[in-house]
């Protein structure tokens, strides 16, 4: 166990490595003058000189590269091109209403998937079964940003239920603080429920026809037993690995789902960086949503071994 | 007792792989449906001079914000522009975008995934390659790029393929690990088959169909990933009239003018359902053993 989650750690450092490569070289592989880019086009010479400066285009790529990884690997990212402010500072301060809104999302997803996956295949073909498959379909067509107007119009403006838009931290009281993250959830989920119902779906059919399962219900036991000490728990893994690689989906949908509710985290910060070309804050945005991803994937290979004994590292 | 000839009635001989393939296209009426909006939807876009539509790009300030009329079907934005026409004109960049995607990041990814599949040595530092891309989520991917260059349709389409190139190259180098322990694949290595010749002559056709699935899904989240980039302002250039920046432009004003978001968002939300239909009838056409399902 050990030695192998030593191995995935050495593979995870060498994978965040090539991405911060990747990130750093795009700046020298991208056509034209990335300088002249970033300042737009209503740049003066000294804007872009500016630019050029702060980003030390002017130096040779591998020593600038080892530099800024030195920086890094200190834990400083550098400082952002248009405030000039450093930039893990205001990504300290946008983490909250990411964090809260991808936790949520995610136990609100979960809570609803998993239970309408078991259903559709405890009752294959049934109602219900062909339900959920139309409304999966459905909820990886619309987008995101389609899905939070919707919730935010009908909700929020017409019924008033809940607030259209905007964010109240934790310390404001537990109520006002979900008030605000009910819809953004449900809508950022909207793609990630439909596609971990499949998932369970899938893997419990596929358990469901195993033959302990028929010695199972051979020996007289009920659907519930059957159900979910014996067919879930071995359905567990894949099921897993779905919420896992769920979390790359639910970042890129962060980003749009902020700008929709007006939620002052990480993806709100994405876009305002977008807005100014301003390349380091998107650069440490990327790694640390990379990091995140990783992480993530780290501990769900871990918990197989809670799920399935049998898988051995 | 079984007779020879109960054994021939049973057998499939008379269906030939073609009519197979259509009775079971007919039996899956959701394909159906979906490649039918989808060539409607084409249609329109290919013939979007043709519909009845103003220049999506002509602005009368004295028109602006309208609703509903006889002149603007679907009323009219901040600028006066005819948002019957942009939804219109809209599609074409969408549709362009989703197919382009979907054929580059199954040309390369597919390529990619072949080569790791079947040269062992290349396999390692492909994947891992591989792996990177894929820890970083796609929009993100496309957002770096596109900060660096020009908005354009040309660089959106690049961004959005090399986002998916990862997720092709893993699915076609799975099916060719399976493909390649087959018997038939040993008897033409035996007979003096090359690689060249193993890979394209004997092992792609039999992956064409997983990689046919894929790229249906491809193209439908390369047209969802194209709108959320231009919704977010990373995308195709803001004059361009595509479903995205209809949708981003509305943004500021959908409490008053709703019209301007849910209209691109029918649009793009029915063009995506369809295609994630037809590629839902095609998996269980091509593939129904369910090898490229990921």
């Amino acid at each position: 166990m050990l030695t192998y989650l030593g191995r995935r750690l050495i593979a995870s450092i060498f994978v965040i490595l090539m991405v911060a490569i990747f990130v750093f070289s795009l700046l020298y592989l991208t056509p034209g003058d990335p300088a002249a880019i970033i300042a737009g086009d209503q740049a003066t010479p000294e804007m872009v000189a500016r630019i050029r400066q702060s980003l030390k285009l002017d130096e040779p790529y591998l020593v600038r590269f080892s530099d800024w990884l030195l920086q890094i690997v200190q834990g400083d990212l550098g400082n952002s091109i248009y405030t000039g402010q450093p930039i893990l500072q205001q990504i300290g301060l946008r983490f909250g209403p990411t964090l809260s809104l991808m936790v949520v999302s995610m136990t609100l997803s979960t809570l609803v998937a998993i239970p309408l996956g078991i259903v559709a295949a405890w009752k294959q073909n049934s109602r219900v079964d062909r339900g959920l498959m139309v409304f999966s379909t459905l909820g990886f067509s619309i987008p995101v940003f389609v899905v939070g107007y919707l919730l935010a119009y009908f909700f929020g403006l017409k019924l008033k239920w809940l607030p259209v838009q905007g964010y109240a931290p934790l310390s404001s009281g537990l109520w006002n603080w979900m008030r605000h993250l009910i819809l953004p959830s449900i809508a950022l989920g909207s793609a990630f429920i439909g596609l971990l119902a499949r998932m369970t779906r899938a893997a419990m059919l596929q358990v469901l026809s195993q033959d302990y399962v028929r010695t199972a219900k051979a020996k007289g036991l009920g659907q519930g037993e059957i159900l979910f000490r014996h067919a879930l728990k071995n359905a567990a893994v894949p099921i897993t690995t779905v919420v896992g690689l769920g979390i790359a989906g639910l970042i890129s949908g962060a980003v749009v789902t902020e700008s929709v509710f007006a939620l002052p985290g990480l993806g709100r910060m994405t876009a305002d960086a977008i807005l100014r070309r301003d390349y380091p804050v998107i650069q440490s945005l990327i790694l640390l949503f990379s990091l995140n991803y990783l992480i993530v994937n780290l501990l769900v290979d871990i918990t197989y071994t809670f799920f399935d004994p049998r898988v051995r590292y | 007792m079984v007779g020879a000839n109960d054994h021939l009635s049973v057998l499939p001989v008379t269906e030939t792989g073609g009519r197979r393939a259509r009775r079971t296209f007919l039996r899956h009426s959701g394909a159906v449906v979906g490649g039918s909006i989808l060539f409607i939807f084409l249609t329109i876009s290919l013939l979007a001079p043709l519909l009845w539509t103003s220049d999506p790009l002509s602005v009368e300030p004295m028109d602006r914000l309208q609703g509903m009329s006889e002149k603007h079907w679907f009323g009219t934005d901040m600028h006066g522009r005819d948002l019957y026409s942009r939804v219109v004109y809209g599609g074409r960049v969408s549709l362009l975008v989703g197919f382009s995607v979907a054929f580059l990041a199954s040309m390369i990814g597919g390529l990619i995934g072949l080569f790791a599949g079947f040269i062992r040595p290349l396999d390692g530092p492909l994947m891992r390659v591989m792996d990177g891309f894929m820890s970083i989520p796609p929009i993100m991917l496309a957002i770096a790029l596109v900060a660096l260059t020009r908005g354009s349709i040309q660089n959106v389409i690049i961004a959005i393929s090399i986002a998916e190139i990862p997720r092709v190259s893993r699915l076609v180098r799975g099916v060719v690990l399976t493909l390649r322990e087959q018997p038939y694949i040993e008897a033409a290595i035996s007979m003096g088959a090359g690689p060249l010749r193993v890979v394209f002559r004997h092992i792609l056709p039999n992956a064409i169909g997983p990689i046919v699935v894929q790229a249906t899904f491809i193209c439908a989240s390369a047209m969802l990933a194209e709108a959320a980039l231009s919704f977010i302002g990373a995308g195709t250039p803001p004059i361009t009239p595509s479903w995205g920046n209809i949708l981003a432009e509305g943004r500021m004003l959908w409490q008053i003018h709703p019209a301007m978001v849910f209209l691109p968002a029918a649009a793009l939300s029915v063009t995506v359902l369809a295609v994630n239909m037809l590629g839902d009838g095609l998996s269980d056409i091509f593939d129904p053993r369910g090898l490229g399902k990921s």
